[in-house]
């Protein structure tokens, strides 16, 4: 059957089609439209698999590890960045190993369109020792998970598959098998003590994954996915990974003659790397998405007299991510003539939408902070943090999920008042719980003013783990009743909302606003969705 | 066969189902396809573009390479001027005349208009008002849009017209005739200034 589908959505059809048992993720751009996939055709065409939105993304890979032990096969979705969140859990399942397939899916953002950094996810797979994917085109990418969930189950090992942004976020046909393969049966793992990583077994465990390393090296050298082809003028070389063999194909011109390596498989295929080097290769010109892991790698591999050449010498830029122009110009091109770049033309940044509840919680927000001599505001991760910028450059900080609650606690310690953190529902939920449990404990002088707009917003309006609950997980972790406000952002109840925030700034010790009001856009789906039924 | 196409226009404007609409349509005549898609951040009221490919051979990069772009389809003027690094030399620019003011320091209309005049292929167009004319909805302004790009995509009128009804035929068959009307409003705009 043939589809037209996003990268991401390849990715979750071929999961299904290769007998996915449960999906575990929290959104974030570019990995959402994964898990969103699978949740409509299981809508559709139930078939058992779990897709329910995740906690976080720990939360996600512990599931799956949960879901690999009884057997069956596991998908775990997230953004580059959410590799850090879950890195516990994914460098020891690296070490207890897998029984059902267990693919990792890190989609990562260079340029960071929409994210905080353009960490590389491939160091994770070496970090943790294990086999990375990393598919040149949509079909390529449906078509690796069904090798990948073998693949996982043959070397007992989870899969880490890397993508980024445009393969993510681009369309193309893709062909699919016209039934997907049966889940796995569910079965125990043979040997229950790789499960259980007291030193003892840890050990045993680690020197076979140590042990294994050839194994994974051969498969990456002997199935297929890393192609080289030897050229007529061998002695220049260009190595591509992942999407960026496009970039190369979209210039090449075959009178070049190069010999041309394309990686999708990792560990690096030494034996492939060996014969580009006998084939008489001085020169190698190494194109990759994102940072230069492969660059670096490929100098230990090589002699030394062969010249290594890519984003760390300069011949492609060291930063953002890869397009056919800073390619054409790495192999020797001229740029296609192209018009000037019309100066008339000014940003457009993005903004809060009119009418959301972020705006009417930042109007008061900025208006009792300016009561204060010198208020610092911890912000987070979501549509709130466009709130550092025009109208409102409410927020002084922004660095990664629920940093805002114990950076504000940190603060506190240092001495500064007031100390407010703006997180929203379903970042609070993520990372900002265990915070507030800190500044509980401590007592801590701060406002922790959590915007929930009862999703989560940024991705596009998934279920927020906490909606409907955000009061009780306040109590339970311990915040006086009597200091845990709900207020309603609009501008009707400016006054009520800064009086409350006052208050609870005066207050010495931890407190918890929420400003609670839905997203207008599911409110508007939510409107369209009543008045069709 | 082989066209080259930014889409472009601000978060929420409705580019997506332009594209949507020229991909069923390519997909029928077989064709194959790639389009580039931004997600995120950008979709709240920022500047976004999409990169749609066509060709009878197949597509290897997912972007658009500068001096690459056969057309521009825009639905807003300054959105339009910002990808024309992209557009080859003779390329077209098909836009709306219909400013977005969503920010503070949108530069004056007049010379925008001006800058987009300066391109010899270009259609500049109130989507709006032909959407009205034509009794369609303002929702269907993206079809006008769409409309006035048929004479250079490169696909016939009528393969065109199916494609429409077919993406919109799970909605009815009063919204299949709004949006061919504002496709055909277009279309005959085009041809009538090209």
């Amino acid at each position: 059957m043939k589809h037209l589908l996003l990268g991401d959505e390849a990715i979750a059809q071929g999961a299904i089609d290769a007998g996915l048992s449960g999906v575990y993720a929290y959104p974030g751009t570019p990995s959402t439209e994964v898990t969103e996939y699978i949740q409509l055709a299981q809508a559709k065409q139930p078939s058992g698999i779990q897709c329910r939105w995740a906690t976080n993304e720990k939360t996600a890979m512990e599931a799956a590890l949960g879901m690999s032990y009884m057997g069956k096969r596991a998908l775990v979705c997230m953004k580059h960045v959410g590799m850090n969140v879950c890195a516990d859990a994914f460098m020891n399942a690296a070490i207890t190993g897998v029984n059902g397939g267990l693919i990792v899916l890190a989609a990562d953002d260079p340029s960071m369109h929409s994210s905080q950094n353009e960490q590389d996810s491939r160091f994770y797979a070496k970090f943790a020792m294990i086999p990375c994917l990393e598919p040149s085109n949509q079909q390529e990418a449906y078509d690796m998970m069904a090798y990948g969930f073998e693949l996982s189950e043959q070397l007992k090992t989870p899969i880490l598959l890397r993508v980024t942004t445009r393969m993510a976020h681009s369309r193309a046909v893709v062909n699919t098998v016209e039934k997907p393969r049966p889940q796995n049966e569910m079965s125990m793992p043979k040997d229950v003590n790789h499960f259980i990583l007291l030193p003892a077994f840890a050990k045993r465990n680690y020197a076979e994954l140590v042990a294994a390393q050839p194994s994974f090296v051969a498969h990456s050298e002997a199935d297929g996915h890393n192609v080289y082809v030897r050229g007529a003028h061998p002695e220049k070389a260009i190595v591509t990974t992942g999407i960026a063999y496009n970039y190369l194909m979209e210039n090449y011109d075959a009178s070049m003659g190069c010999s041309i390596l394309r990686l999708t498989q990792y560990p690096l295929p030494a034996a492939l790397i060996a014969q580009l080097v006998k084939d008489g290769a001085k020169e190698i010109l190494v194109i990759e998405e994102g940072q230069p892991v492969v660059e670096e790698l490929i100098r230990g591999m090589v002699p030394s007299d062969v010249v290594i050449k890519g984003r760390l010498t300069g011949d492609l830029p060291r930063m953002g991510e890869l397009t056919p122009d800073s390619v054409r110009k790495a192999i020797g091109l001229d740029p296609l003539p192209e018009h000037a770049p019309e100066a008339i033309v000014v940003g457009r940044p993005p903004a809060l939408c009119q009418g959301c509840g972020h705006r009417d919680m930042y109007a008061a927000l900025n208006e009792v902070a300016r009561e204060y001599a010198a208020p610092r505001i911890f912000g987070d991760i979501g549509c709130y943090t466009l709130g550092a910028l025009s109208p409102f450059h409410a927020i002084h900080a922004c660095v990664e999920m629920g940093a805002s609650v114990t950076m504000a606690k940190g603060a506190a310690d240092a001495g500064q008042h007031p100390a407010i953190a703006v997180i929203g529902d379903s970042t609070f939920t993520h990372s900002g719980m265990t915070g507030l449990l800190d500044c509980v404990n401590a007592n801590a002088n701060v406002v922790v003013l959590i915007s929930d707009n009862l999703t989560t917003g940024m991705t596009g309006g998934q279920d927020s783990a906490g909606t409907g609950r955000l009061e009780q997980i306040c109590y339970g972790l311990g915040v006086p009743q009597e200091h845990v406000r709900v207020v309603v952002p609009l501008p009707k109840n400016m006054d009520e909302i800064k009086n409350v925030l006052r208050e609870e700034i005066d207050y010495n010790g931890t407190s918890v606003v929420i400003a609670r009001r839905e997203c207008i856009q599911t409110l508007k789906r939510h409107l369209k969705a009543a008045k069709k039924s | 066969m082989k066209k080259d196409i930014i889409l472009a226009g601000v978060g929420g404007q409705g580019i997506l189902s332009i594209a949507t609409v020229i991909g069923e349509a390519a997909l029928q005549e077989g064709l194959y396809l790639k389009q580039a898609e931004v997600h995120g951040m950008s979709q709240r009221g920022g500047d976004v573009q999409s990169n749609l490919r066509l060709s009878s051979e197949p597509i290897m990069s997912d972007l658009i390479p500068k001096g690459g772009a056969d057309l521009i389809i825009s639905l807003e003027p300054m959105e339009a001027l910002r990808y024309v690094e992209y557009l080859k030399p003779d390329g077209w620019i098909v836009t709306s005349c219909v400013p977005f003011l969503n920010i503070p320091n949108y530069p004056d209309l007049e010379q925008v208009l001006a800058r987009i005049k300066a391109y010899k292929n270009h259609v500049l167009l109130d989507v709006e008002a032909l959407a009205k004319e034509a009794g369609a909805p303002a929702q269907a302004a993206n079809m006008v849009l769409l409309g006035a790009a048929i004479p250079m995509l490169g696909i016939d009128h009528d393969k065109m017209i199916a494609g429409v009804a077919r993406v919109f035929a799970r909605k009815g068959e009063t919204i299949v005739n709004t949006n061919i009307a504002a496709v055909e409003a277009g279309y005959h705009y085009a041809l009538s200034v090209r």
